[in-house]
């Protein structure tokens, strides 16, 4: 008995990264120009123009696609930047653009009417009214869902709409409702949403205070880790903060999704790519994850179980989450 | 190799004997290497922008000295530093010679050496980043990087000696060099 054939849509920060991708099996990468018009705007990562058309060359030679993401918010006066990107990843081949903005999907669809669009996870679209309206309107034909919704509001999703989902299965979880957070904006001045940079590098800074690692971000103490526990990342959603007198992560623990276990209930719930987070990641977190989420996918297809996973060394808090798709929060 | 495994650490005794070696001898061998690396990897700069004139502190925790890298486009150099001397720096990352070296030759990714806390990092952030997605990103492999800068001997022999050293990375478990599966 055979299963169903799952998209497996993995992330490259450089043009190396998006080579160990498709060397590891990627079905699809996705990635981004080396400005604000993408939501991993960070030092040293991205892609220029020569290097994107090189890419979408290298894994359509190997039979993958690529994606290309657009996923900030346009600043007004400065939307031009943003059309650009779009005729740009049209001119090298991209399979498609991931957008979030209204204003943009709308240019992308008037201008580039053969390129495809996929609605970005920074859209927000948690419904079947919101996702049917950007699909019906704008052409959209796939969905990022965000990573706040359970298995079974997933399978009520694609019981009601017409085009594609996509859902993260492993990597960063972002427990905001994504293109709407503005928390580390409130801490730095930067926004996630138009300047594509969530606790940017620029604002963080790391010291040894008698043993434990302390985590700024901007005027914010974030964590003080112990000697030897794991470290998180610099976002104040994960941050370790005391009041009242009392200690803990506000919203969620430093902690990474890993959904491996639940791919076939997300399959019978009509998804039909999975996403993996971490353009900001190196290749060699690239090849790992994606040969592990491949080796997961070819089991589904062939009907076999999937394999367990063994990626808790490159998961930040070194252990993992089902995060919404099992709700447990407290 | 195993990457989920604990990170191999330079034994102590090895480290005992480089004490007392003359940094001066290391730092020509070195700047020789940094000068050919930035010839062939013009990428690195590229994505290094402002960063590109930054002095980065590479310290393996487990030899006696470490290394300043300035990778400035004008002339790109890498010193060897005691760590008595190794203080005028922008950014400072630190951790066993095994981890580093696994990170630039795409062996270990460096946010899940940063979680488990192998590698440590103080100064400029923004910096540090922007050195780490450059090298990543330009696939160097340091065994190959010194023996080209040796010329046509150093080339011969970097021939010879790979099976070598790819015996003695399997045997360690240190990548000594770009593993095979990404070459």
């Amino acid at each position: 008995m055979t299963g169903p054939v799952l998209e497996l849509v993995c992330p490259a920060g450089t043009p190396a990264a998006l080579r160990a991708a498709v060397n590891a099996g990627a079905h699809t990468v996705y990635c981004g120009f080396a400005d604000e018009t993408n939501a991993r705007n960070f030092p040293g990562l991205n892609f220029s123009r020569d290097e994107l058309a090189a890419g979408v060359a290298y894994a359509h030679r190997a039979g993958s696609k690529v994606l290309v993401a657009i996923n900030t918010f346009p600043r007004a006066g400065a939307e031009e930047l943003w059309h650009r990107a779009v005729a740009d990843a049209h001119a090298a081949g991209a399979d498609a653009v991931i957008v979030a903005d209204l204003g943009l999907l709308a240019h992308a669809a008037e201008r580039h009417p053969g390129l495809r669009r996929h609605l970005s996870v920074q859209a927000a679209a948690a419904n079947p009214d919101a996702i049917n309206f950007y699909a019906e309107t704008f052409g959209v034909k796939r969905v990022v869902l965000p990573r706040v919704l359970s298995v079974e509001e997933i399978t009520a999703i694609n019981r009601d709409i017409d085009v594609e989902t996509e859902v993260f299965v492993f990597g960063g979880l972002c427990v905001m409702a994504e293109g709407r957070c503005s928390l580390s904006s409130y801490a730095t001045g930067l926004s996630p949403n138009m300047n594509g940079v969530c606790s940017p590098a620029s604002h963080v800074v790391y010291t040894e205070e008698q043993g434990e690692l302390v985590s700024r971000l901007g005027d914010f103490t974030i964590h003080k880790v112990a000697k030897d526990a794991p470290a998180p990342y610099p976002t104040l959603c994960k941050g370790c903060f005391s009041a009242g007198g009392q200690t803990g992560h506000v919203f969620e623990d430093p902690i990474s999704l890993d959904a491996a276990e639940l791919i076939p209930r997300l399959a019978k719930a009509g998804v039909v790519a999975l996403k993996i987070e971490g353009r900001q990641r190196s290749r060699a977190y690239v090849a790992a994850v994606v040969k592990s989420f491949r080796r997961a996918t070819d089991a589904i297809a062939a009907g076999r179980p999937v394999p367990a996973s063994e990626l808790a060394y490159l998961t930040e808090g070194q252990t993992s989450t089902l995060g919404a798709y099992r709700k447990t929060w407290r | 190799m195993n990457h989920s495994a604990p990170i191999p650490l330079f034994p102590p005794l090895g480290a005992r004997l480089l004490a007392p070696l003359p940094a001066g001898p290391l730092s020509l061998v070195l700047g020789r290497v940094a000068r050919g690396m930035a010839e062939r990897h013009p990428g690195l700069f590229t994505r290094l922008g402002p960063h590109a004139e930054k002095r980065f502190l590479i310290d393996p925790t487990d030899l006696p000295f470490s290394f300043l890298v300035w990778p400035k486009p004008s002339g790109p150099r890498i010193e060897a530093r005691s760590r008595v001397t190794a203080a005028d720096w922008d950014c400072r990352i630190a951790g066993p010679l095994a981890a580093l070296l696994g990170m630039v030759h795409g062996a270990y990714d460096g946010d899940a050496l940063f979680f488990s806390r192998d590698i440590v990092m103080e100064g400029d952030t923004e910096a540090a980043l922007a050195l780490r997605n450059a090298i990543d990103d330009a696939e160097i492999d340091l065994f190959a990087e010194a023996a080209v800068s040796l010329g046509a001997v150093g080339r011969l022999a970097g021939q010879r000696l790979l099976p070598l050293v790819r015996t003695a990375s399997r045997i360690t478990g240190v990548a000594l060099t770009r593993p095979e599966d990404l070459a």
